[in-house]
């Protein structure tokens, strides 16, 4: 396929996101083991390995959305544009404002179309007014490609749409707040083929405004839509690097295992 | 496994058998399994027999016996309100007026008895205190609150419905019979000649009686005239009580122990203790209302506040769980979508969860107030039992510190006391209680049904 064509390119872009030395762990388990990773601005990152490796508990890290489980403890330094995000001045609910998330499940709220995208900027103070939330709302459905396919039911329930325009109104209730991070926890899993192919054209363009992180358990998935791939295993991190060498030529072992369908 | 074991088909056996034997017949263990099926459906279906039976027993008891209570029988007498007994002056000074007691009015009433069973040719032996007898001791108190209330009237002849006395009404509910009055000293059979041909006149008739669900209690020696509309208010304004303090306090609970709290010991214990708490007998409830609310806290004896206060301790713990249980229902990708646009916890919470929850929590809470509607245990030990003859509170305030009954002590008040009357209308006041109890569940089931929603 022409995606193949990607593989390829080398990407420099300044970094985003980096981590040092994360360790986390739940009560007595070692989930993520000393973890280093750059993730760099406008590049679509994903993180690849078999189930239970800590790839979506690391993804999860980052916009600290572990502090919800009581028995998480996250050692290390993320830096976010250089700040740390574990710093105790700062606020996990202004952090996530910037670092936006899209779950495995679409899980749209059960209210209208138009309210599930209004929700983050309303209770972000982003609209002064009406015809402002207005523009947000047309603006996040068209980023989130899903535009023309409700724009004559913004007031229908947002529950009632197919599983991949869900996924779509989540990743465009995601980009309303303006977020600077878009994080997405194997965002296709729940999705047939169609509604995927949608969802994969649509993260890649929304590279040109993001930084993004994707979790996938589908390697062509990866191979698809990613420049920067990191391989997780057991909870380490064991390669980082551009999606096209990790594919080709793996310098690990393990790598060329789990991509050649040996383990995981 | 076993089955497979078990079936050893012999190679190249009849035509048509394949390994495991014929599809077509049913091979032992099928049928004892079928067997085991169908003898569960039949206990099934006994249980759900009994259960019905047991249903209909008491629907028709109460429905048979307590159905007399909202009817009630009554005399129609032309009174004339001689002026010569009610106002000696003749000025219609109110004051003057209020002097003249019931027992002033006693004449009125027997003369009244008199010029109709007269008018009306009726031949009968009665002195003219039997004649009376026959109706309510209500019959001159009514004359008087009429008279005082109209002192204009005073001269005219009026037409007035007297309740009768309770003999009366039980003789026409077939409650009494010649037979039972014979060592009665309130009526006697010739009183029930009478009444048999005032009946026929239409001077005597049974109607409804709207005065038993709106009205007050009445003595002992009153139980025609006894209804359950005060203590209905007192119900009313204990419910009012209970959700006030309860959905307020229960609701902010339950969202802080399922949301919020640390799961640790502490908390661990909490829980327990509110499970504990909703299974506390009600009576229990009702000692520590008289020790801490009315010895302690010197709260007003048999006053709906307290009666309140203690059912809304004995409603929390439903609430509480009822509460939680709702709120856990809501799925936690709800949650997740919240705080990943930016939410706080409290806004996930206020602005997704609880909406969700909402129905649940208005279920549970209208089960619980159904429950400390029908509790009588603990308001026997707050005094909001025994004769209470007030009238209906006319302010709020009034309604909750002013002593008054509730439905179910009334209901107990009456089912004790001698007069078989009054047993009637024990009958009557659990017919009332349950109209009101399937009512709130039935809201409570229409409301779930109307705001549940589906993921």
């Amino acid at each position: 396929m022409n995606d193949m064509s990607r593989l390829d390119k080398t990407v420099t872009n300044t970094t985003k996101i980096s981590a040092k030395n994360v360790n986390v762990y739940y009560g007595d388990t070692h989930a993520i083991k000393d973890v280093n990773v750059e993730i760099e601005d406008n590049t679509v990152t994903a993180f690849i390995g078999p189930s239970g490796c800590g790839k979506s508990t690391f993804l999860r890290c980052l916009n600290r959305m572990n502090d919800t489980i009581d028995i998480c403890r996250v050692t290390g330094e993320i830096l976010l544009d250089g700040e740390d995000i574990y710093d105790k001045r700062v606020d996990p609910v202004q952090l996530r404002a910037k670092v936006g998330m899209v779950f495995q499940k679409p899980n749209p709220f059960p209210k209208s179309i138009y309210d599930n995208v209004a929700y983050g900027p309303r209770i972000h103070g982003l609209a002064r007014n009406k015809a402002d939330l207005d523009e947000i709302v047309e603006k996040s459905l068209r980023r989130g490609a899903i535009w023309d396919e409700v724009k004559d039911r913004l007031h229908a329930p947002g529950t009632g749409l197919s599983g991949g325009q869900q996924q779509r109104l989540c990743i465009a209730r995601a980009v309303a707040t303006e977020p600077e991070v878009l994080l997405m926890d194997e965002p296709c899993s729940a999705l047939d083929p169609i509604a995927t192919a949608q969802v994969e054209e649509l993260i890649d363009e929304l590279r040109a405004s993001y930084s993004v992180v994707i979790v996938t358990h589908s390697m062509q998935q990866a191979a698809r839509v990613s420049q920067k791939t990191a391989f997780f295993h057991l909870g380490n991190l064991v390669e980082f690097g551009n999606t096209g060498q990790i594919f080709t030529n793996p310098e690990d072992p393990r790598t060329e295992s789990y991509i050649t369908g040996r383990i995981g | 496994m076993t089955d497979i074991s078990q079936s050893p088909t012999p190679m190249g056996g009849a035509a048509g058998q394949t390994k495991g034997g014929s599809l077509l017949t049913q091979n032992a263990r099928t049928r004892k399994r079928n067997a085991a099926e169908m003898r569960f459906r039949g206990y099934g279906i006994a249980a759900i027999v009994v259960g019905l039976i047991m249903l209909l027993v008491l629907v028709t008891t109460i429905v048979s016996r307590g159905t007399g209570a909202f009817q009630q029988t009554f005399i129609t007498l032309d009174v004339e309100l001689l002026e010569s007994k009610l106002d000696k002056k003749g000025n219609r000074d109110l004051d003057d007026i209020k002097k003249v007691t019931t027992f002033g009015y006693a004449p009125l009433i027997k003369g009244a008895m008199e010029s109709t069973v007269d008018a009306l040719g009726i031949e009968t032996g009665l002195k003219s205190k039997e004649l009376a007898g026959l109706l309510s001791k209500d019959a001159a108190a009514q004359l008087r609150a009429y008279v005082i209330e109209n002192p204009d009237q005073i001269g005219q002849t009026v037409e007035f419905r007297f309740l009768a006395q309770s003999r009366v009404d039980g003789y026409l509910k077939g409650r009494v019979s010649r037979d039972s009055i014979e060592n009665d000293k309130n009526i006697s059979a010739g009183q029930l000649d009478l009444v048999d041909a005032l009946v026929a006149a239409g001077v005597i008739e049974k109607t409804f009686n709207l005065d038993f669900i709106i009205g007050a209690d009445a003595s002992d020696q009153r139980p025609e005239a006894a209804g359950i509309g005060v203590s209905m208010m007192g119900s009313l304004f204990m419910m009012l009580v209970v959700l006030a303090l309860a959905l307020p306090i229960g609701v902010a609970a339950s969202i802080y122990l399922e949301e919020f709290a640390p799961k640790n010991w502490l908390t661990d214990i909490i829980e327990v203790n509110i499970s504990n708490l909703a299974a506390v007998p009600s009576i229990v409830f009702g000692i520590l209302g008289l020790a801490v609310f009315i010895n302690y806290m010197h709260l007003p004896m048999s006053a709906p506040l307290v009666g309140g206060l203690v059912l809304t301790l004995m409603t929390l713990p439903t609430i509480i769980i009822s509460t939680r249980a709702a709120l856990k229902a809501v799925p936690p990708s709800i949650r997740d979508a919240a705080l990943g646009v930016g939410a706080s916890k409290m806004q996930a919470v206020f602005h997704h969860v609880l909406p969700l929850a909402a129905p649940g929590i208005l279920t549970g809470t209208i089960i619980g107030l159904a429950q400390a509607l029908g509790e009588t245990a603990p308001l026997l030990l707050i005094g909001m039992v025994g004769f209470i003859a007030s009238n209906a509170p006319e302010t709020i305030a009034d309604g909750l510190l002013a002593p008054n009954s509730a439905m179910p002590a009334q209901i107990y008040e009456w089912a004790k006391r001698a007069d078989p009357a009054f047993y009637e209308r024990a009958w009557g006041g659990i017919i009332i209680l349950l109209v009101f109890l399937v009512t709130m569940n039935t809201v409570a089931v229409i409301l779930r049904r109307r705001f549940e929603r589906r993921w």
